[in-house]
């Protein structure tokens, strides 16, 4: 059962992250995006991370896409246009991309191999909850919790400022 | 159902899927031309690893790998709004989204 959710939603992750580089529109690159955040958060659930899937369907397929796509809408985004230096970056890129990922599978392989670590599920019982997460969060973490809630206070506030009309264009121009 | 559909997934398996959802998302910052397309593309990447994260804290029965993923998330969202604003302002002060014609630090 659970290998058949794994499939289908890795081959849901990968078909969507595909559609992202194959779409010349950027919306449509978007929704591609959500379609991975989406099928992440599935896996998630199948790796006992209940907190994290839930988190992950709020913050990222909901918040951030939401702000991605109305950004593209209100830059009106068209088409991107194939350039020289795009032509360059296939060239160079693809075989350093096909290195790293090399390299990565290698060393996961490796792993597996070696049983250094049996990367293997010990058992259908998930041990981390939603409740083992907050009680960490919240009594040994909790400075940097508060630390990252003003952290995104100050990222607010320097979106709205950097956002605002009328300040980057005085400056930015010259 | 036969045995190989009833067996467990092998984590390996979702550390592989992390490491091609990595590398796609360097193939598109890479190749893509567009500013806001290139920073999806990094969004793609921080998902990749935080998927690897979510499968070591399964491996060792953890709870710290979810809760770096956690935080990820909350510098994430931050990056993101700070991150669209500048390509907002990006786009007042050039009218334009190819990172091509933003070249003005380029020697």
């Amino acid at each position: 059962m659970h290998l058949i959710l794994f499939f289908v939603f890795a081959g849901f992750c990968l078909a969507g992250a595909i559609n992202l580089l194959v779409q010349s529109h950027p919306i449509s690159s978007a929704l591609s995006l959500i379609v991975v955040m989406t099928s992440l958060a599935v896996l998630y659930l199948m790796l006992g991370a209940e907190f994290l899937a839930a988190a992950q369907v709020i913050v990222y397929a909901g918040a951030i896409m939401v702000l991605f796509t109305v950004v593209v809408m209100l830059l009106n985004a068209g088409r991107e246009a194939r350039t020289l230096s795009s032509r360059a970056a296939w060239v160079v890129g693809f075989p350093a991309v096909a290195t790293i990922l090399a390299v990565i599978a290698t060393v996961i392989l490796h792993l597996q191999g070696m049983g250094v670590a049996t990367l293997s599920n010990g058992s259908t019982s998930t041990i981390t909850s939603t409740a083992e997460v907050g009680t960490v969060l919240f009594t040994k973490l909790l400075l940097p919790f508060e630390v990252t809630s003003v952290l995104i206070l100050i990222a607010i506030l320097g979106a709205v400022a950097l956002a605002r009309p009328g300040n980057g264009e005085g400056t930015a121009g010259k | 159902m036969n045995s190989f559909f009833a067996q467990e997934v092998p984590l390996s398996w979702y550390l592989m899927l992390s490491a091609i959802l990595f590398s796609l998302g360097v193939v598109g910052f890479l190749i893509k031309r567009n500013l806001i397309t290139m920073f999806m593309s990094i969004e793609l990447m921080l998902n990749a690893v935080n998927l690897s994260f979510v499968t070591f804290a399964q491996q060792w029965h953890a709870v710290k790998g979810q809760i770096f993923v956690f935080f990820v998330m909350v510098v994430a969202a931050a990056e993101a709004a700070v991150g669209l604003a500048i390509i907002i302002s990006v786009f007042r002060a050039r009218a334009t989204l190819a990172v091509d014609r933003i070249d003005l630090m380029k020697l």
